[in-house]
């Protein structure tokens, strides 16, 4: 199931022109607000007509405006979520949910309403009305009311951009839940870089109405040169590891594919799950011995991979750590005083509370 | 009827309230298309359409009477064709009473539905789309249960209209009992003759009485309707 799009539309002060493909597993679309992105999910959904576009769907043409074709969205089989919801206020949450039932043809199986009530939690709903619903909730119910239409592709505007931090924190374990269980392509289109580090496979960085940047997350969140449009603060690598033990003390140990033990606050995973973690590019120290009685847990041993000078006083610094690839943000001035160069070893110290699924 | 009546009265009002309801369950499935047209299509003639259906509200009801008569009535183009292929005969028969009520009570009716549809977030209908709803299951199943409150206090507000409706009609159909003499021409008729005050007063408070249990009930409906939109 692959989602392939051409795009090309001018806007006063905007000219789109994007082209990208969507694997299978979650493709987010990061950029900053008005850079096209609700537009180019329109153009996929069928609400919002380009100047020219071919947008096909594992085959199946959706739009070309070559051959003046222009499927109208309920022939899309695309399941939308809006950033507000868009819930019925005349129908029940239960009614909401079976909406798109009875329009969905095939005889693929498709999810019923238990599991799906079950999966995102709104049982205890059902028989509300949106009007009583908190924003957390009516988001959750947008989610199974999509999945409910029997999509081949679900596609997310910002689902979580109208609601506060921890509401956002409540949604994020559902979607993680939705990706690992429901097997659906998911394009998650966000300019929240926490929620796309822990939930897209393939990442695709939209500028100003260009694709500046699109592959595995793993690989352009450890990009350097990326770094500076990611938002140099938020910039960090996202690796993957495997809890290996709890400790009594509140700590969580995980192993790090080729590169040893990390250790990192609790997680509520089970010994031998695989998590996400991040690293956040500022948070991590570089020094080229071993450092001694240091109060950091993580002292990990890696090789420079490459540099990357900043315009101001920072840089970047790429390092391999095992299988993964990681980033340190550091100046300029730090970089020369160690005569960091590609290839050189060096240790990444990094505190256990830096460190976040 | 009760005795306080007299028969002639009592046609009046029965013949009132039948061209009222008949003027308003016809003219109601175009009222919904055109004010839905109005409110979200955008087409060639539209200001056209906005000004035909508005034209009854500034015309001279005499004058809308007339062209009524003039389209409708026994040798008028559309009157002559349905007469003679459909049996339906408009002139000087209580349809008559009721298209003159319809035409006249339809500018109100297109406008309070025209507001409902109006008020109604195009992204709803978008997202019953997406969800796989073809156009017109969209309209059935989100748009028309939405604009519900507007339907019934566009169609009310038209009932009270046609009720009260008396130039066009009596121009149109003239002032027969019993056929085409309704609740206003009845007034109007027992005011000309000498002694006849005390039953047209009679049918005042009557149509009064109608007035009101109208507006109560379209109140009462739209906020029943309302209430249960809102989800509460």
């Amino acid at each position: 199931m692959t989602l392939s799009v051409h795009l090309q539309h001018h806007f006063p002060g905007l000219n789109l022109d994007m082209a990208f493909e969507a694997p299978q597993g979650v493709t987010a679309l990061f950029g900053r607000s008005g850079s096209g992105k609700t537009t180019l999910a329109h153009a996929i959904a069928g609400l919002f007509h380009p100047d020219q576009a071919r947008i096909t769907l594992s085959g199946r043409l959706l739009t070309d405006t070559k051959a003046h074709l222009n499927l109208p969205p309920h022939q899309r089989r695309l399941g939308l979520v809006f950033q507000d919801g868009r819930l019925f206020p005349h129908l029940t949450v239960a009614q909401n949910l079976t909406y798109g039932q009875r329009f969905a043809q095939g005889s693929a199986p498709r999810p019923g309403l238990d599991a799906i009530a079950r999966l995102l939690d709104i049982t205890p709903l059902l028989a509300r009305r949106p009007a009583g619903l908190s924003g957390g909730e009516r988001q959750r119910v947008a989610i199974g009311r999509a999945l409910l239409s029997g999509p081949q592709m679900l596609i997310l505007d910002e689902p979580l951009s109208a609601l506060d931090q921890a509401r956002k924190h409540d949604i994020l374990p559902y979607l993680e839940r939705l990706r690992d269980e429901s097997h659906l392509p998911m394009l998650y289109i966000s300019h929240a870089l926490d929620e796309v580090a822990r939930l897209a496979n393939t990442l695709i960085l939209v500028d100003q109405g260009q694709i500046r940047a699109a592959g595995p997350l793993e690989t352009l969140l450890a990009d350097p040169d990326l770094a500076p449009a990611l938002g140099l603060r938020q910039a960090g690598a996202v690796v993957t590891a495997r809890i290996t033990a709890h400790h009594a003390d509140g700590l969580t140990e995980a192993l790090l594919p080729g590169a040893g033990p990390i250790l990192l606050p609790r997680l509520a995973a089970p010994i031998g799950a695989s998590v996400r973690l991040r690293i956040a590019a500022q948070d991590v120290i570089l020094s080229r011995d071993r450092p001694e009685g240091l109060s950091a847990l993580n002292i990990l041993p890696t090789t420079v991979t490459r540099l990357r000078r900043g315009d101001g006083p920072g840089g970047m610094v790429q390092l391999q750590l095992g299988e993964s690839l990681i980033l340190c943000r550091l100046t300029a001035r730090s970089a020369a005083a160690l005569t960091l160069e590609p290839g050189m070893p060096c240790f990444a110290i990094l505190k256990s509370l830096s460190v976040s699924a | 009827m009760p005795d306080w009546l007299s028969p002639e009265e009592g046609r009046a009002l029965a013949l009132s309230l039948r061209v009222s309801l008949w003027a308003v369950l016809a003219s109601l499935p175009l009222g919904i298309f055109v004010a839905y047209a109005l409110a979200r299509w955008d087409f060639r003639g539209k200001q056209l359409l906005n000004g035909l259906v508005h034209l009854p509200l500034i015309l001279p009801p005499v004058v809308t009477g007339y062209l009524l008569l003039l389209t409708f009535g026994k040798r008028g183009a559309v009157g002559q064709f349905l007469d003679q292929w459909f049996g339906i005969t408009f002139a000087f028969h209580w349809t008559g009473a009721a298209l003159a009520a319809a035409v006249m009570a339809f500018p109100l009716m297109v406008r309070a539905i025209r507001l409902a549809v109006e008020a109604v977030d195009p992204r709803l209908e978008q997202a019953a789309g997406t969800l796989g709803a073809p156009p017109l299951q969209v309209f059935a199943t989100v748009t028309l249960p939405l604009i519900l409150p507007g339907i019934l206090a566009g169609a009310i507000l038209a009932f009270a209209k046609a009720m009260g409706e008396f130039g066009a009609t009596i121009t149109f159909v003239s002032n027969i009992p019993g056929q085409t003499q309704t609740l206003p021409s009845a007034i109007y008729t027992f005011l000309q003759v000498p002694g006849g005050e005390p039953q047209a007063l009679r049918l005042v408070l009557i149509a009064i009485a109608v007035a009101m249990t109208a507006l109560l009930l379209s109140e009462w409906a739209s906020r029943a309707v309302a209430r249960r939109i809102a989800g509460r």
